[in-house]
């Protein structure tokens, strides 16, 4: 009784997004899919050390927070809540017209004052991934944005995995690879490696990532899917603190004010303690 | 003393206006008088001095930014993490006082960390400010409870399972101990009702506690008067006026030395307000980003820094029971620093070599407690842990030998002073 909604699901969730990556692969490469893939890539044996990767995304960057916001509602939020977010407040910081706010942003029949939630119920959720997919308001303060960079960038195909992928950055992630219309799907290359007896625990050996493989390409050249990758961290960063960007403008002047403040107090206290012999 | 107000009355029968009406009624120029103007401080203070009074002006900006928060936040295992996000992002200026109360909590510790390292430098635990000291430690100890309190409020991951880690430590009591554990939290495990009893001791009853010993701590520094970087005390030399040759009233000269401080400070202050609140996870911890989950355990609990140091020692004995003892007596053991010193001198300017090497040693063992508190407690930290802890205990057991095993300087008759 337990296990055969268990393969259902798996099997539903594998028609719904490996087959259609698969079927990416045979189709000839789009533009940019041909760029031979550059970071992810790399030659045989030379080993890419993910875990150092970092998301370099400027909270300045409107731009780049604006592509975010769209590709975030485009990709992540059918699942996805940010519960703390309006639309209209996310227009506002983002200086998105509003017209092009209910064109992007808003879902059809949601009011633009409402906050961004998911439709997925939690209880479909669980059903459907074995978790809930979780609110990602906090997610870049949490985990820190250069988590949410490598956990984007670092999907690969795995048979025993439900989904048909699994990550590097969240071994065992429920979450399928959204993007890999986009990104493509890599394989990953392991190489086993010997773990020394420590204490009371025996020597093993263990599968150590070395490199990517592409195994089907996506619409993106490895660059441009680093630019949409960043672009949503960019504005995962935003929605775990609004007032990031403002805080640091403001914190120049309030940093000037008290520097000229302390030089003026300085000159006080020494024109005060003149007389002290 | 009385003589004061009779006296500044006396002196000018027909004063007439709003000051003279007022100081009939409330000895406000005698007060100053007594306080401030008429308080005579060593004039050799250095920049250690500084931190007294920016401890006071910490505290006041806890209860200022405080009673903002309260407006908006709202205790209870269901609300109170959102209350916080609100705050962080509907309410006007929230993330401001917010990042002011959060930030103000750890600089409230590192500034009096500094004023106590201040007093074991220059020895001014010593005779005749025993109660001064003791006065002080009761004020860290209300600082704990205050900061320990409030760190729980956000209901972040990190706060509940601290206050789960830091509430069992009473359960290593015996025979009371599991009782008491129950009765602090009001529940079985932390809950709500701890949450609301936390809520009310750390708006309320501490804050309160605080206040009255920072007044009592004060009142008793005006009897001893200040001790200063030469550990001399300047009452003893009176000049022709009565008033100490080696000191100079507290205002104008104190005060407008201190608004120079409270500029450095606020700049150092608020530049890790605007830039880095989090301070790289030291005073914001990641995973108090995420609500309190009783079925997920942070990956390394540990408090924030400022507990830290004792957190490590705590953890350095195999035995839960007798960590807890030794993180106690390591708070007791500073209550006992004035009768700890037998040295003939108070500075550390002119005691010997010993002296000077403990205390470096004992900065040492502070900070280096303070990181192994932050790490996992497995191989090699614990092991220096084990190691920093007896250097801790040392630090003051040795006292009483090696501050009289030492050759002492001469004290000089005056302060040292280059105008």
């Amino acid at each position: 009784m337990l296990k055969q909604p268990a393969m259902l699901r798996a099997l539903l969730i594998q028609v719904a997004f490996v087959v259609p990556t698969i079927a990416l692969a045979q189709e000839p490469t789009a533009a940019g899919g041909a760029a031979p893939a550059a970071e992810g890539a790399g030659h045989a044996d030379q080993h890419v050390d993910w875990s150092h990767w970092t998301a370099g995304n400027e909270i300045n960057n409107r731009d780049s927070l604006q592509r975010g916001a769209r590709n975030f509602v485009a990709y992540c939020s059918g699942c996805h809540s940010l519960k703390y977010s309006r639309y209209s407040r996310v227009g506002q910081d983002l200086s998105i017209p509003d017209e092009q706010l209910e064109q992007f942003i808003v879902p059809p029949g949601e009011s633009k004052n409402g906050y961004m939630l998911t439709t997925l119920s939690t209880a479909d959720g669980e059903a459907w991934f074995g978790k809930a997919p979780p609110d990602l308001s906090l997610i870049a303060r949490a985990k820190g944005t250069d988590y949410v960079f490598r956990f984007l960038k670092t999907f690969y195909a795995d048979p025993n995995s439900p989904t048909g992928v699994n990550n590097l950055a969240l071994p065992g992630t429920a979450m399928p690879h959204v993007l890999s219309d986009l990104q493509g799907v890599n394989a990953g290359v392991f190489r086993e490696v010997e773990v020394p007896a420590h204490g009371d625990v025996p020597a093993s050996t263990k599968a150590e990532f070395v490199r990517f493989e592409r195994y089907a390409p996506g619409k993106l050249s490895e660059a441009q899917y680093d630019e949409v990758v960043r672009d949503i961290v960019n504005f995962l960063d935003y929605v775990g603190e609004p007032a990031k960007a403002r805080r640091i403008s403001i914190g120049v002047w309030v940093v000037l004010f008290l520097f000229a403040f302390s030089g003026i107090a300085y000159l006080l206290k020494q024109e005060y303690w003149k007389d002290v012999k | 003393m009385a003589a004061v107000p009779e006296s500044s009355a006396g002196a000018a029968p027909e004063a007439r206006g709003f000051r003279a009406w007022l100081n009939k009624r409330m000895p406000v120029d005698a007060f100053v008088a007594e306080q401030l103007t008429g308080y005579y401080a060593p004039k050799n203070f250095n920049i250690w001095y500084f931190f007294g009074s920016l401890a006071l002006l910490v505290f006041v900006m806890q209860i200022l930014t405080g009673i903002f928060l309260t407006m908006h936040y709202k205790p209870g295992e269901m609300i109170a993490f959102d209350s916080v996000e609100y705050i962080m992002r509907e309410v006007e200026w929230g993330w401001l006082i917010r990042y002011l109360h959060s930030t103000g909590a750890s600089f409230f510790f590192i500034v009096v960390y500094l004023h106590m390292f201040r007093a074991l430098m220059y020895g001014s635990y010593r005779a005749p400010r025993e109660l001064l000291w003791l006065l002080g430690m009761a004020l860290y100890l209300a600082l704990m409870a205050e900061a320990f309190m409030g760190y729980v409020l956000p209901w972040g991951n990190m706060s509940y399972w601290g206050a789960q880690v830091i509430v069992n430590l009473f359960g290593t009591i015996p025979v009371i101990g599991p009782g008491l554990v129950e009765w602090i939290r009001g529940d079985y495990g932390i809950a709500d009702a701890t949450l609301n009893r936390f809520f009310a001791l750390h708006v309320i009853a501490v804050p309160f506690a605080i206040a009255l010993l920072v007044v009592l701590h004060l009142v008793a520094l005006r009897q001893t008067g200040s001790n200063n970087p030469d550990g001399i005390e300047i009452k003893k030399n009176l000049g022709a006026d009565g008033k100490p040759v080696d000191g100079i009233p507290f205002h104008p000269y104190y005060t407008v030395k201190d608004i120079l401080g409270v500029g450095v400070f606020l700049m150092i202050f608020c530049a890790v307000v605007f830039f880095v609140p989090t301070f790289g996870g030291l005073f914001l911890e990641k995973p108090n980003f995420e609500p309190a989950n009783p079925l997920s355990t942070p990956e390394h609990i540990a408090p924030v820094w400022y507990f830290t140091a004792f957190y490590a020692m705590l953890r350095a004995v195999p035995d839960q029971q007798m960590g807890a003892l030794i993180m106690l007596l390591s708070i007791v053991v500073l209550f006992f620093l004035p009768w700890l010193d037998r040295s003939p001198v108070k500075s550390i300017r002119y005691k010997g070599m010993l002296s000077k090497i403990a205390l470096t040693l004992f900065v040492i063992t502070f900070i280096a407690l303070s990181y192994l508190g932050l790490q996992p407690a497995d191989g090699v930290y614990v092991l220096l842990a084990r190691i920093f802890t007896v250097l801790y205990f040392a630090f003051f057991l040795l006292m009483p030998w090696y501050t009289r095993a030492e050759k002492t300087k001469p004290v000089p008759q005056r302060v040292t002073y280059h105008a």
